[in-house]
């Protein structure tokens, strides 16, 4: 029951992983790939804010009379690593565009049989 | 167009708010939760939702894609020239400890600025990209007539 | 106790959302979950005590991310598709099920070496995040010590995350900045190359 009630974030966090990672490895579409890319960033920023959580503690900005506070680092990291995944998908969607713009479709069986690159 | 009159109304009402709110989020970084990337997005927000409801063309002429490409490259240069500042008076590379009379003051005049900096930085660029986006869909129009006249 | 529910709910919630994504075909709705997404997990950041990231992750995932996915949607539209669904792939799923499925086995045998979800003697919590939190207000007179860590203590990664946006505006402009040229003779799906 310990085992559980401590480890249950990380077991779901990595169901959502998984759930992300084959969204992006069985899907034809372009667009849901992106959206399974993100949808695994997210779960990965939640692994890191879970193991920077202190139980009892509060947000880490500095008051009179607390003494427990979360620590800091991870969310620092995760600040960085939001900002960088959205210029990621930002690129990524203009690359869509102009494989639409290019191929006429963006369903990648539908390019590998116009590319005849497979 | 009764269905525009609603959102055209609360968005008049609404829009500067997020501005001021924008501008508090970016000063009150240091006390509060805040900082450079939030106040930035949030103020790009603002002005995509005048996109939104008032056209991409209006929005231009808010703030104009020359205007954004100077205030992107504007913010990296605020940020790394108070590094270069830093060399300059003395300290290391961005060792705000040497801006101001004490320490404790130098630092927090070094943060404010570079917090300033990004904040400019990636509002501009979150607009230069939903402009590019926003954009790219009319030439496609203006091109096909073009070519069926002539 | 309250916060261990409520932290469960937000999670199953994030489950059930990621599972439904998998298995929805419009691309529109899609695009809506991944809002709803996003700002479950904002609200599940300020449950973990993170205020700073549930700020950022509600305003860049539900906001900036779901407007570019609506207008790549809009730009990539087929007049034949007018529900803007995904094509039902030809594949067999067994393959890809199969990775997963090894892939997420072998990661939840690891965490069980992981410290158990708030402890307070963890690894993590114990060499540099007590310097941070007690030398933050006497270096820098900065309450919020999120800021002073990304701006003053690790202000060369700040330096570089401006960088990476700066770069990723550049790149999109170079992209699909300009109009689109689109020569006389040409199909009317959109496409402009020769078959």
């Amino acid at each position: 029951m310990d085992m559980i009630l401590g480890h249950y974030n990380y077991w779901m966090v990595i169901i959502i992983m998984m759930a992300g990672f084959y969204t992006v490895i069985s899907r034809g579409n372009l667009v849901k790939k992106i959206v399974g890319l993100n949808i695994f960033q997210v779960s990965v920023f939640l692994l890191y804010i879970s193991i920077g959580n202190v139980k009892g503690g509060a947000t880490p900005i500095i008051e009179k009379g607390v003494d427990l506070y979360s620590n800091p680092l991870p969310h620092v990291l995760i600040l960085t690593a939001i900002v960088v995944g959205v210029a990621t998908t930002a690129l990524g969607l203009a690359l869509v565009v102009r494989i639409k713009e290019a191929y006429g479709t963006i369903e990648e069986d539908d390019i590998h049989n116009q590319d005849q690159s497979l | 167009m009764k269905h525009n009159l609603i959102l055209r109304v609360v968005s008049k009402f609404i829009i500067p708010l997020i501005f001021l709110f924008a501008l508090y989020v970016q000063f009150h970084g240091d006390f509060g939760p805040g900082g450079g990337f939030q106040a930035g997005v949030i103020f790009s927000a603002a002005i995509i939702l005048y996109a939104l409801v008032f056209g991409a063309d209006k929005a231009k002429r808010v703030i104009t894609p020359y205007v954004l490409r100077l205030l992107a490259s504007l913010g990296v240069l605020i940020y790394a020239g108070t590094g270069v500042a830093t060399i300059v008076l003395g300290g290391n590379f961005l060792e705000y400890g040497v801006l101001a009379s004490s320490q404790v003051a130098g630092q927090h005049l070094g943060i404010l600025v570079i917090e300033l900096g990004v904040g400019i930085t990636v509002m501009s660029v979150m607009l230069i990209i939903f402009f590019a986006f926003a954009e790219r869909g009319q030439a496609v129009l203006s091109t096909k007539a073009e070519s069926e006249r002539g | 106790m309250i916060d261990n529910i409520v932290d469960i709910t937000l999670l199953s919630f994030l489950v059930i959302l990621a599972l439904a994504i998998i298995r929805m075909r419009s691309l529109f709705a899609v695009v809506m979950l991944f809002s709803g997404f996003s700002f479950l997990s904002a609200g599940l950041f300020v449950v973990m005590d993170a205020a700073d990231v549930a700020f950022t992750e509600a305003a860049v995932g539900a906001g900036i991310s779901s407007v570019l996915m609506l207008a790549t949607l809009a730009l990539t539209y087929s007049s034949k598709n007018a529900d803007k669904e995904e094509k039902p792939t030809a594949h067999k799923p067994w393959l890809p099920l199969s990775v997963v499925v090894i892939t997420g086995a072998l990661l939840i045998y690891g965490t069980y070496d992981l410290p158990s979800f708030g402890d307070p003697d963890a690894p993590s919590q114990l060499h540099v995040a007590p310097y941070y939190l007690e030398n933050s207000m006497p270096d820098t007179g900065v309450p919020n010590v999120v800021t002073a860590v990304l701006a003053s203590y690790r202000g060369f990664d700040t330096l570089g995350e401006v960088t990476v946006i700066f770069t990723a505006g550049i790149a999109v402009l170079l992209l699909i900045g300009g109009r689109r040229r689109v020569k006389p003779n040409v199909k009317k799906n959109g496409g402009d190359r020769e078959a």
